[in-house]
């Protein structure tokens, strides 16, 4: 993997997906180790995002490497009118590897094709953010220790949600049933629903899911934002169905975990917080072991 | 009496026909071949009568033979495109177009938040559906379909 990119979650083969949970497993062991040392790396927040730059500084750190960039593109000279294509060639002047998060789709693409040093996408628009994806297919496989046959639930907003989309293009690798629960205006949409028919995978759509949560292995929450309604009362006829309360866990399955990519507003409620099953900070702690891994992987360190 | 007056556009000794071009896209086969860049002797006339396409125009290139790869390039905005080889004013050779299977540098990704609609990026499709062109964008990874398909 030494002086790819990491893009989007499919330019890694199943086998290179697996390399990097591994290495993430031995990160959490030893998250302390200066295997960055002497190498800056550059994290280019074109627009903000507090916890996935967090969250990479902190695995960056942790490595002891250093870091260069910048938060948002105000304080950046893309406010001086400054194209992609000169901000990336030149950063890459300056560091071993560029993090970036960019509001165009195909940004990441179109970096990883000018720098002279490896791009990890973090986040292009709504197109893809792969280090999530690593991160919650590590926290599957932690908690149910396996990725293969598991059921997966799908719950919020299926339709604009990156996170939920790029998991499930990747957990089609291993055989997953889905069911998608949204409400009608936030649909799983069709391409999707036809990746999956295309592969033979089972899938359901639902509404609604107080009778069928015993069968989840994984919930996956998302957020149901307001203003992706057309229709404002359509929001308040649905806002509170799919949130998530902790007496609806009774008759969920032991192993059963309950992951969301944060932040949360009100779709998991915080009576959920103290169950065992609530697993989404621990999900957020993993995602700075799965950074090493994948920084460490793409310097061919590890 | 008057004498009838005809234009007629001689036959071309070596070189290419392409005929069944719609009217309305001539100039962008011109522009996608690069015909506006080049020395050779070229003829084209444009809303003919067609029974397939109501109006069609057709190009005579004189001692320019295309390379598939090159010639497929038009698919997108001359899909029932047939080619004439000439050699000596005999046509050797007839083809047809066909939609490639990559995309490069003509057509326009769809989704306004593309990058490729903000900086200076050759666009890339692959095509997903060659009936109803479906292009996804190399970039952005969202579909461009035959009906919002436009040529750069």
């Amino acid at each position: 993997m030494k002086n790819r990119s990491l893009v989007s979650i499919d330019d890694f083969s199943t086998e290179e997906i697996l390399k990097i949970l591994d290495l993430t497993k031995e990160f959490e062991k030893q998250p302390i180790r200066k295997l960055l040392a002497g190498k800056v790396i550059a994290t280019l927040f074109f627009e903000p995002s507090t916890r996935t730059r967090l969250s990479f500084e902190s695995a960056i750190n942790r490595l002891g490497g250093k870091i260069v960039g910048f938060a948002d593109a105000s304080s950046s000279s893309v406010s001086k009118g400054e194209t992609l294509n000169d901000t990336i060639r030149t950063v890459s002047n300056y560091c071993d590897l560029i993090v970036m998060r960019h509001p165009m789709e195909g940004s990441a693409r179109f970096a990883s094709e000018i720098a002279t040093v490896p791009v990890i996408n973090a986040g292009d628009g709504a197109n893809q953010h792969p280090s999530q994806t690593l991160l919650d297919l590590y926290s599957i496989r932690k908690t149910q220790g396996k990725l293969d046959n598991l059921n997966i639930f799908m719950v919020g907003d299926l339709k604009y949600g990156r996170t939920v989309h790029s998991l499930m293009m990747a957990m089609s690798r291993w055989n997953t049933t889905f069911n998608f629960i949204s409400p009608e205006e936030l649909k799983m949409p069709d391409e999707f629903k036809l990746y999956l028919d295309n592969l033979g995978l089972k899938y359901y759509e639902h509404n609604d899911f107080t009778d069928i949560i015993s069968r989840a292995d994984i919930i996956y929450m998302t957020r149901v934002q307001k203003e992706r309604f057309s229709d404002p009362i359509e929001y308040e006829k649905v806002k509170n169905v799919y949130v998530l309360r902790n007496s609806m866990l009774k008759n969920t399955k032991p192993n059963m975990r309950i992951l969301h990519p944060l932040p949360r507003v009100n779709e998991i409620h915080q009576d959920v917080d103290n169950n065992p099953k609530a697993y989404y900070f621990e999900q957020a702690l993993n995602g700075v072991y799965t950074r090493q891994a994948i920084l460490c992987s793409l310097l061919g360190i590890k | 009496m008057k004498e009838t007056k005809q234009m007629s556009v001689s036959a071309i000794q070596n070189g290419t026909v392409i005929d069944h071009v719609p009217a309305s896209n001539l100039f962008k086969v011109i522009q996608i071949l690069g015909l506006d860049r080049i020395d050779n002797q070229i003829t084209f006339g444009t809303n003919l009568e067609s029974k397939k396409l109501g109006r069609k125009a057709i190009i005579k290139i004189s001692g320019v033979f295309f390379e598939d790869k090159d010639i497929n390039r038009i698919a997108l905005v001359a899909p029932d495109a047939k080619l004439n080889i000439i050699k000596d004013y005999e046509v050797v050779e007839k083809k047809v177009v066909e939609v490639p299977d990559n995309i490069i540098g003509i057509a326009k990704c769809m989704n306004p938040k593309c990058i490729t609609n903000f900086e200076s990026v050759t666009t890339r499709f692959r095509v997903v559906s060659k009936k109803n062109v479906a292009l996804k964008c190399h970039y952005c990874e969202k579909i461009t379909n035959q009906e919002n398909l436009q040529i750069i």
